[in-house]
């Protein structure tokens, strides 16, 4: 725990799961929707997509496709996290609740910690990290939620305002290559754009095409 | 309490949906991250894609947000919420990228301005 309660990243996880406590609120979903998104989704940018589609009328179909899109990043960092605590005789099924807790603050948080933990204590250790981010997220998932129906309009304003705020910020924070960087900022501006189509696909197409611009300039910067 | 428990779980249906269009869609990635992992560079053409789109794709719903506003955040004007992004996005650069600065300086743009509006 007390590696839990050094962290930076578990203040932005805080501050995250407040302002999507606070949105499950305000689009009227139950608290224990809301709970059992945290624990069983446990990736606050899904959570958010799935919350705000869900909100604005899209079907489930288009809410699962902008879901799993998003969650496409959570493959590659599962692929580089077990690498890190897999020795010889460890089994697959031993590492599930690893691959659940992997999310960006634990992946992060992996590659600071673990190089200090002995290889055969990894896993117990990341399921320690791993249960007290969740908790973390829980805490802080029920006051969101308690505040947006209890505080003023302005407050409640406030307090979903931190969603947008701390993810643009955390997300820029870790965009170090070209790529990233252009992803984020076209992503930012194709929105408005794709939602003029109006199509209820609108997040899917200005990041497919954001994306896939950004790909394109980072391959055309790194020569053929 | 019957009262207390339904306002708590909502209605099923609901709880179906996060399942179907929540739980598994973003479940799979992980767990197949666990089962195929190992033969994938993490430098790969695709992967670096991926990535691409998925951080678009979370630009995309942080406008969303601004632009289609959910509840109480629809009664802050157009202006002050996209002022809000702008100032923290500088104060956050001028910090040396402390997320905390630039969330804090947002929040307080929004308020003051909401304040100085009536």
């Amino acid at each position: 725990m007390s590696a839990v309660r050094s962290t930076i990243l578990s203040a932005v996880l805080f501050v995250t799961y407040i302002g999507i406590g606070a949105l499950a609120h305000d689009t009227h979903f139950s608290l224990a929707w809301a709970l059992l998104a945290t624990l069983l989704v446990w990736a606050g940018p899904a959570q958010i997509i799935l919350i705000s589609t869900l909100a604005s009328g899209a079907s489930v179909v288009q809410s699962a496709i902008a879901v799993t899109v998003s969650a496409i990043r959570l493959f590659p960092m599962v692929v580089a996290v077990l690498p890190m605590m897999r020795t010889p005789e460890t089994k697959r099924r031993q590492l599930v609740l690893v691959a659940h807790f992997t999310a960006v603050t634990l992946w992060v948080e992996c590659y600071r910690f673990l190089p200090h933990v002995p290889r055969d204590r990894r896993i117990a250790f990341v399921h320690g990290l791993g249960s007290g981010l969740v908790l973390i997220g829980l805490v802080a998932t029920v006051i969101g939620y308690e505040l947006a129906a209890n505080l003023t309009q302005t407050l409640g304003a406030a307090i979903l305002l931190l969603t947008p705020l701390s993810f643009l910020f955390s997300t820029a924070r870790n965009s170090r290559e070209l790529a990233d960087v252009l992803a984020l900022g076209l992503g930012l501006a194709f929105y408005p754009l794709a939602s003029l189509l109006d199509s209820g696909l609108d997040i899917l197409i200005s990041g497919v095409a954001a994306g896939t611009i950004a790909f394109a300039v980072h391959k055309w910067r790194e020569g053929p | 309490m019957n009262n207390f428990m339904s306002d708590f779980f909502g209605d099923w249906h609901a709880l179906v949906v996060l399942l179907l269009a929540g739980v598994i869609p973003n479940q799979i990635w992980r767990m197949l991250g666990l089962w195929l992992g190992g033969g994938l560079d993490e430098g790969s053409d695709l992967l670096v894609w991926v990535k691409a789109v998925a951080t678009a794709i979370l630009a995309g719903v942080i406008a969303e947000i601004l632009v289609h506003p959910p509840g109480a955040l629809a009664s802050v004007p157009g202006f002050l919420r996209y002022g809000a992004l702008v100032v923290g996005f500088i104060v956050f650069m001028l910090t040396r990228r402390s997320i905390f600065a630039g969330v804090v300086s947002g929040e307080v743009f929004m308020l003051a301005g909401k304040w100085w509006l009536g």
